[in-house]
């Protein structure tokens, strides 16, 4: 086994890990530091693909920016354990198992009937640049790129104006 | 030396990490003493005189007593948030300072390695990416203590973080923009202009292929940015004795305690370091690269520094400090000597001679710092990041692209 797809096996199993401790665990801040754990994984998992930009830019916005209000709000909130109640604990065998079956079926099926291959990753190869990524961002892409960020804004005004009517 | 060649890509950075985890712990013991030393001069005591000559086992005693202390789990402590908080703090400091290059690329017995672990293409995203993650360290500790003081200096520390980060990594575009790169590395070489020595660093803007722009603005922006990044004073509203006792690490004692404590003087070399790449011309000598005597400059200045110590310890109090001080002047002296006559040692030193030179000074300015100010208060801390620093960085790298594309079609 190469030492590539070693690492591969030890960080994919890490990030399921990681998402099933999400749901498993029953405190909010724990289940957010198991979420922090997926990002991460999936940060490594795109530096192997030979993407060190997004990978980077995974740990700064997923891992850090965003996981850290979660963080920061539950913080703030001093959520307690969920409990459960008689809802919930009818609600997984019920719904929760099933759906999750029908939809990993799904996916399972979608993956066996695909005949396409995928191009191998680049595994030591030559990696993406991020003078090529930001040249491709700011010329070929450049105006769904302005679109977003004007979205953005218009989402950071948005939430401005809310908090400042709950303020009023 | 052939059978050990292929193997040498794996056993030169374990070797690398050994040596920097030990550089680095002794550092920042001895940053300690500095600190103390420093602060009290400036308030005109003695500091710490009594362990060792000049209190410079001082450090030795806190590490034995740190390690000693009971360490106790304090009531209704979230354990898995309690135990890891400190790890993280620890980890992600001495992570951070993996990918700062320390100088050139050298050559040992044939060996050609870079001065630092990881020649990284990203190395100053690859930085941010750790720095984003450091808020996880305090944010737990004060959460998982159980006690109002952590949880509120954890909160103000998370929120403080978020503010500060932005105009930390605004103020460092203006350089990208000039070196048109990532790494580390590069951003200094960018930084050398043969003729004219320091003009060349970015604080001064005048780069070998014309089109840089005086970074003082950035500069200013990213120490103070930084300064609350590590939560240093004036920015060390997490840990305000007079309001939270000792904020996010109120609860924690004994070894624990240890590691916030070593997380905290790791950032701020790894800062440091970092400011000193950026704005400062990292490891190049900020003399004109044919001024070849100031190469003796190390090794001149050793001489008289150990002169020093040895006339010092002669006449000191204690018959310990008559014995260490001079044998301790007579090595460095003979030291300097040695590196002044032995020309290949002294040229491999000149990178990192300047480096942690520049590193120093900007370390003694966080104590200097530190010893003067008085702590801000929350409201103007927060109203200072974002109503001041936020825009001016902006401004900044608005002006210093402006200028870069006047001087690139002008």
């Amino acid at each position: 086994m190469s030492a590539v797809l070693f690492i591969f096996f030890v960080l994919a199993g890490l990030a399921v890990f990681g998402a099933a401790a999400l749901i498993l665990q029953s405190h909010p801040i724990h289940s957010a530091l198991s979420l922090i754990l997926v990002m991460l994984c999936l940060a490594g998992l795109y530096l192997l693909l030979g993407a060190e930009f997004v990978a980077a830019v995974q740990i700064i916005v997923y891992g850090g920016a965003v996981m850290v209000l979660f963080v920061f709000v539950i913080m703030l909130l001093n959520a307690g354990e969920e409990e459960r109640t008689n809802f919930s604990k009818l609600a997984s065998p019920f719904f929760g198992i099933p759906l999750a079956l029908a939809l990993g079926s799904l996916i399972a099926v979608a993956l066996l009937r695909s005949t396409t291959q995928l191009p191998s990753p680049a595994a030591g190869g030559p990696l993406t640049s991020t003078r090529d990524l930001s040249k491709l961002l700011f010329s070929e892409f450049v105006y769904p790129f302005e679109l977003t960020s004007f979205l953005i804004l218009v989402a950071i005004l948005g939430a401005i104006v809310l908090a400042q009517r709950e303020h009023n | 030396m052939s059978a050990i060649a292929p193997y040498l890509f794996i056993i030169v950075p374990i070797i690398k990490i050994l040596l920097l985890v030990f550089v680095v712990l002794t550092a920042d013991a001895y940053l300690t003493w500095l600190e103390r030393k420093v602060i009290a001069h400036i308030q005109v005591r003695w500091g710490p005189y009594r362990v060792g000559p000049h209190g410079l086992l001082q450090p030795l005693a806190d590490g034995i007593k740190f390690i000693l202390k009971e360490d106790p789990l304090p009531d209704g402590v979230d354990k898995k948030a309690y135990f890891f908080a400190p790890f993280l703090t620890l980890m992600l400091a001495v992570t951070s300072l993996g990918v700062i290059p320390f100088g050139p690329d050298i050559t040992i017995l044939g060996y050609k390695t870079n001065f630092g672990i990881a020649d990284v293409n990203i190395s100053l995203l690859a930085l941010f990416a750790i720095t984003a993650l450091s808020v996880y360290g305090i944010a737990l500790a004060g959460w998982g203590s159980n006690s109002k003081y952590s949880l509120l200096g954890g909160l103000r520390s998370s929120a403080q973080m978020i503010s500060y980060e932005l105009s930390l990594t605004l103020s460092v575009v203006g350089v990208l923009l000039m070196a048109g790169t990532l790494s580390l590395k590069e951003i200094v070489e960018h930084q050398f202009n043969p003729g004219i020595g320091f003009l060349g660093w970015n604080i001064i803007g005048f780069s070998a292929d014309h089109a840089g722009f005086t970074q003082i603005i950035g500069c200013i922006c990213f120490f103070i940015s930084a300064i609350a990044e590590t939560n240093r004073v004036p920015f060390d509203l997490p840990e305000a004795e007079s309001e939270l006792v000792a904020g996010f690490h109120t609860e924690y004692a004994s070894m624990k305690f240890a590691m916030f404590f070593i997380g905290e003087y790791t950032a701020m070399i790894a800062v440091s370091s970092l400011s000193t790449i950026l704005f400062f011309g990292g490891w190049l000598s900020p003399f004109p690269a044919s001024w070849t005597w100031t190469h003796y400059l190390p090794s001149v200045l050793l001489i008289p520094f150990g002169l020093w110590v040895l006339f010092d310890g002669i006449r000191y109090e204690t018959i310990f400090g008559r014995i260490v001080l001079p044998v301790l002047g007579s090595a460095l002296t003979a030291a300097g000597a040695g590196l002044a006559l032995y020309s290949p040692v002294n040229e491999i030193i000149q990178g990192p001679f300047w480096f942690f030179v520049k590193v120093f000074a900007a370390l003694f300015f966080y104590i200097w710092m530190r010893g003067t100010l008085p702590r801000f208060r929350y409201d103007q801390l927060m109203d200072f990041g974002w109503k001041f620093l936020l825009p001016v960085s902006i401004a900044n790298l608005v002006l210093t692209s402006a200028v870069i594309l006047w001087r690139m079609h002008g």
